[in-house]
């Protein structure tokens, strides 16, 4: 951005009253790969692109379980959302250990702190209290938002414009119908590119499912599902070959759920190394 | 001039025994469910067992506070080891039983200077699927062992249980396996006779019986009336 002599330090302000140490880290966030979030009214997904630095290195996690109803997704400096994620997991066990309840997720979101350099990252904290879901944006410079469905990091507004156009049906989605408007989402972030599960990572979490993140084969086969039935189509139209499927998306259904369509092309032996 | 005693003490004891029994593939936890306060009953469905992990079970007798609070703690730091572990491993894979016998060790200990009154019994099974029990007096000093027993029963029960199942000693070399050769329906028999005798003479043991069985296939909960009186 520019170089200027008020932007050397957290704590001096603009003659316009600006803060650009915080606008910078903002910029930090707007570098890093991207992470979305939709949510429903009983379910929250979190989905993001896995960008390994090189082959042979193994791609960085950017989804966190905070605690069993509450997961984040950040984009940005993953070292400082790693300190983050921890910070946001001792709140919660220290209020579990006082109240013996879960915390309310809008308790979580104000964590920055003004004597340091401001965190580079965005947070997208997916949580589940007593009214429901909910799906926050926390940015560095501590505001936060609610929102129905968001997408932060490169690439991140061909994402937001798909959420635009489809975000009045999400309130009332399926679990299933909201993780694939997740990755068709993510799939408009990578221009093109091919969408596998080596390149992404999906997380949910709703009313009775606590969080967890979705394994390899179920992602990819959630993928073949959408694909072949083509570019652009509704939700509703990917919906219908796979509604018989029932909830619960297990790798044994894989199998049998693949045979009538064409084999998946696991692009697996390219993968980044997964831990 | 004699000394003057304290005649407040932060420490009750509410009773009631605990039991556990290792197998080859299953562990038996048991403790009944009688709190009292002197020689009254306070409660005659209070709960000694809790669920600490995945293959993880703690029974303790002593005062129930201390028991409450301790059940807290633990739970508190084993989600702060496992939620980083699953930062690190991405496998949903909770503490070993034995790792979590370490952990209570500590927890213990950290408060040797004003220790909990827990008598505690840890049950559960180990990385191999393997019955584990392992005993622990009030500041942490453990052992792992084939069966045990803790409280105000415990110095009917062990006597008897020892004539049944007798550990081998932890001394022995080559070190022999701390598992009982019963099956899992022998145990829990085993456990319920054990109780039914101790209910008999102490006083602070009767009313009902929890048995919690954990095995391959998860964990499962029995219960049995014992003497009221």
């Amino acid at each position: 951005m520019f170089r200027n002599q008020y932007d050397t330090d957290v704590t001096t302000w603009s003659p316009a009253g600006r803060l650009f140490q915080v606008e910078y880290a903002m910029e930090a966030v707007k570098q890093g790969s991207a992470a979305i979030g939709l949510r429903s009214k009983t379910h929250v997904v979190l989905a993001c692109v896995n960008k390994a630095s090189s082959e042979l290195s193994s791609h960085q996690k950017k989804i966190f379980k905070v605690d069993d109803h509450i997961g984040v997704a950040i984009a940005g400096l993953t070292a400082d959302g790693r300190v983050l994620s921890r910070y946001m997991r001792n709140e919660c066990i220290n209020y579990s250990y006082t109240y013996e309840s879960p915390l309310p997720v809008g308790r979580l979101v104000c964590t920055q702190r003004s004597w340091k350099r401001p965190y580079g990252v965005g947070l997208l904290i997916g949580g589940l209290d007593e009214s429901g879901a909910h799906l926050y944006y926390n940015c560095p410079s501590g505001n936060y938002f609610e929102y129905q469905a968001f997408a932060i990091g490169s690439r991140s507004q061909a994402a937001k414009t798909y959420l635009e156009r489809k975000f009045e049906t999400f309130v009332d989605s399926s679990r299933e119908n909201l993780i694939k408007d997740a990755l068709f989402a993510l799939r408009e972030t990578l221009q093109g590119e091919k969408l596998t599960s080596s390149n992404c990572t999906i997380a949910v979490l709703g009313i009775g499912e606590a969080f967890s993140t979705l394994d390899q084969e179920t992602v990819q086969r959630l993928i073949n599902e959408f694909e072949v039935v083509g570019e652009d189509p509704p939700a509703e139209a990917a919906a219908a070959p796979d509604q018989s499927d029932g909830a619960e998306p297990g790798p044994a259904a894989a199998a049998a759920d693949d045979d009538d369509q064409e084999t998946p092309a696991a692009d697996q032996g390219a993968a980044p190394m997964d831990i | 001039m004699t000394k003057q005693q304290a005649n407040w003490s932060p420490y009750d004891n509410n009773g009631g025994t605990c039991v556990a029994i290792a197998g080859a593939d299953y562990c038996v936890i048991a403790a009944d469910t009688r709190m009292s306060t002197g020689y009254s009953i306070l409660s005659r469905d209070y709960s000694k067992i809790f669920q600490l992990a995945d293959k993880s079970l703690m029974a303790s007798s002593g005062f129930q506070a201390d028991v409450r609070a301790l059940q807290k703690v633990l739970a508190a730091r084993h989600l702060v080891s496992y939620l980083s572990f699953i930062y690190q491993h991405q496998h949903n894979k909770q503490m070993s039983c034995p790792a979590m016998a370490q952990l209570l060790s500590n927890t213990l200990y950290y408060k040797r200077f004003f220790p909990y009154y827990a008598f505690n019994v840890l049950g559960g099974l180990d990385s191999e699927g393997k019955g584990c029990v392992f005993t622990y007096d009030a500041v942490g000093s453990y052992e792992r062992v084939g069966y045990s027993s803790q409280g105000s029963g415990a110095t009917l029960i062990t006597p008897f249980l020892d004539n049944q199942l007798k550990s081998p000693s932890p001394l022995l070399l080559p070190a022999k396996d701390a598992v009982t050769p019963l099956s899992e329906s022998e145990a829990i028999d085993l456990v319920k006779t054990c109780f039914a005798s101790a209910s008999e003479r102490d006083i602070y043991t009767g009313d009902k019986l929890e048995i919690v069985i954990l095995n391959a296939s998860g964990i499962r909960r029995e219960y049995l009336e014992l003497r009221k009186d």
